[in-house]
């Protein structure tokens, strides 16, 4: 399981009822229901991801965060898991929305457009930024909503959600020690990881 | 010509249920008897058993060969030792539905007169649901002394009793596969079934459903039929690639012909269907046909909740696996998807996997690898969740 699999297993409780929006290969799907006894279920959008956690006796259903998540009923999971997918997602804010209405925690980690070598290659250089975590040319690129962390803290404060937690991730999934200032986070961090709630959900 | 048929004198394992079974109708069928085959064995706790479900014209004989056409079990590649529905950890029962031919009541079962004398039912015998099918297997499961099966499994129609068994039975179905199914039968669907039935009805054996009396089978009808659903099974691809345009010459038919007669050549897709047709009508009763085809046509998991398809789930603790096939165009995978659907508005446990095959409808009864490996790991995780060895 990558690093930052396991900073988002820490962060949930034991025998509670997980959805993992964006699943693939069902490492933390595993991870969850054997260590921590949880009910955890995964939606996936890659139909060979799919049929590999099902056939590792997994809870995987073909889907995505875009269109099923409107399905499940109100307060169904404890805690809804998105990983690394909200940038590529078609409406983030009705995502987020859908997360905490069928959940009462959202786990999400998304890459950091704000990060210092992006800044720098769109100044020095003029044209859209490369790196190992942005890695697809403009035109190919899945990523159509990037955002940074102060753009992501933002929404979360119109849209009137909690940050529990947040922490920085370097693209190695090793948390990285910019815990104190987002503004540093935002400036040195690769990915980053918030545990949110609403406003109505008792801090655990 | 003689046609007796020799389906009527085989014996099948059965049991008996002399209260027989009250009906969706209305109607209260007694007796009724219950023919099904097993595999493996039943742990001393119960609680290794599965249940698998046939297809329209499945039977029992899902992993042994068939009594009357000597031919494997119909599953016999999914359902065995070692197979993904494994005999050497499951208990295995095949249930012949309710209204079929292999020894369950149906239409070609004896019915006592008024008169005391005996007849088969026929066309007499009553309407029935996949409901009822679900209810006569019920019987035999509580008659075996098993309280809650491991899963409940099936293709097509099969699929359908798995859904009537989790909305009927909930707490008895730790675990259900429903493949290649969909949880209403959609216009499309009703409409072949209608050509099918119109079929048997044109032919003149026919004699109004009382074929018997004659010691005749309405054989071309029900092979017309046949012959038509087979098409709705396959896909353009798999029709292609097993017989594209290709052509036989028919020795007699191109003698008799004479060269450049209409239908002095055969293309092989015609003389594959005619083949499916003609061995069909050896193994299969028109009746029972038409009263199945009828079952299938009523299925409607949401007719009783306002056409909300989740209702009959709500609450549900049971783990659910759906599996479609991409070029299934009878129970496309929008189906599937609708039924998963209902099952995310309850909450439920669900897998859903569409295979990538092109072999169409009849796809989960051939070589689909992922379809196996989805079957067999689905298997292992419920027996792990139901804390199985």
């Amino acid at each position: 399981m990558r690093l930052d699999q396991r900073l988002i297993a820490g962060m949930i409780r034991p025998r509670t009822r997980v959805l993992d929006v964006g699943s693939g290969d069902g490492a933390l799907l595993d991870y969850l229901f054997r260590n921590s006894g949880c009910d955890a279920r995964g939606i996936e959008i890659d139909m060979r991801e799919v049929t590999r956690s099902v056939a590792h006796g997994l809870p995987v259903m073909h889907g995505d965060a875009d269109h099923d998540l409107v399905h499940y009923p109100d307060n169904a999971f404890d805690y809804v898991v998105l990983q690394r997918t909200l940038q590529a997602v078609e409406r983030p804010r009705e995502v987020l929305r859908q997360m905490l209405r069928i959940g009462r925690y959202a786990i999400v980690s998304f890459p950091n457009f704000g990060h210092w070598r992006l800044r720098l290659q769109l100044l020095l250089r003029g044209r859209m930024p490369m790196t190992s975590v942005w890695s697809t040319p403009w035109y190919d690129t899945p990523n159509i909503h990037p955002c940074t962390i102060l753009d992501f803290l933002t929404l979360c404060r119109d849209e009137g959600y909690v940050v529990q937690q947040w922490m920085a991730v370097d693209e190695d999934g090793e948390r990285a020690p910019w815990r104190r200032s987002i503004r540093l986070a935002n400036l040195f961090g690769e990915q980053a990881l918030f545990l949110l709630r609403r406003k109505d959900t008792p801090r655990k | 010509m003689d046609q007796t048929n020799p389906a009527t004198t085989l014996s099948h394992q059965h049991a008996t249920f002399p209260d027989g079974l009250q009906l969706d109708c209305g109607f209260r069928l007694a007796p009724v008897d219950v023919a099904y085959r097993t595999y493996g064995t039943l742990s001393p706790a119960r609680d290794n058993a599965v249940l698998v479900c046939h297809a329209l014209t499945g039977d029992q004989y899902v992993a042994d060969p068939h009594p009357l056409t000597g031919k494997p079990g119909w599953w016999g590649r999914m359902v065995g030792p070692g197979l993904p529905i494994d005999t050497d950890r499951f208990f295995v029962i095949c249930v012949n539905v309710l209204g079929g031919c292999m020894g369950t009541t149906g239409p070609r079962s004896l019915r006592v007169r008024e008169d005391g004398t005996e007849e088969p039912w026929g066309t007499d015998f009553p309407a029935i649901t996949i409901r009822d099918m679900v209810r006569a297997q019920h019987l035999l499961i509580e008659h075996m002394g098993i309280d809650r099966l491991l899963a409940v499994v099936g293709g097509s129609m099969g699929g359908m009793q798995v859904l009537e068994w989790c909305a009927t039975y909930p707490e008895q179905v730790f675990a259900a596969m429903p493949i290649a199914t969909s949880p209403f039968h959609s216009a499309q669907n009703i409409a072949f079934n209608e050509v099918s039935r119109q079929a048997i009805f044109a032919d003149p054996q026919w004699h109004g459903g009382r074929y018997w009396e004659c010691n005749e089978i309405p054989a071309r009808g029900l092979a017309v039929a046949r012959m038509m659903a087979h098409i709705t099974y396959l896909s353009e691809a798999a029709l292609t690639r097993k017989f594209g345009r290709r052509v036989r010459t028919s020795p007699g038919r191109g003698a008799a012909g004479g060269p450049g007669a209409l239908f002095g050549e055969m293309f092989e897709v015609e003389s594959y269907l005619r083949h499916q047709g003609s061995t069909f009508v050896r193994r299969f009763d028109a009746n029972s046909y038409l009263t199945i085809t009828r079952a299938m046509d009523y299925f409607d998991l949401g007719a009783e909740h306002d056409g909300d398809m989740s209702r009959p789930f709500r609450g549900t603790r049971t783990r659910f696996c759906i599996i479609s096939f991409s070029s299934d165009w009878l129970f496309p995978t929008s189906q599937a998807r609708l039924l998963a659907r209902a099952l995310n508005q309850v909450a439920a446990n669900v897998s859903f996997v569409e295979i990538d095959s092109d072999k169409g409808h009849d796809a989960f009864l051939l070589d689909e690898p992922d379809f196996d490996r989805t079957i067999r790991g689905f298997l292992c995780g419920a027996a792990e969740h139901a804390g199985i060895g």
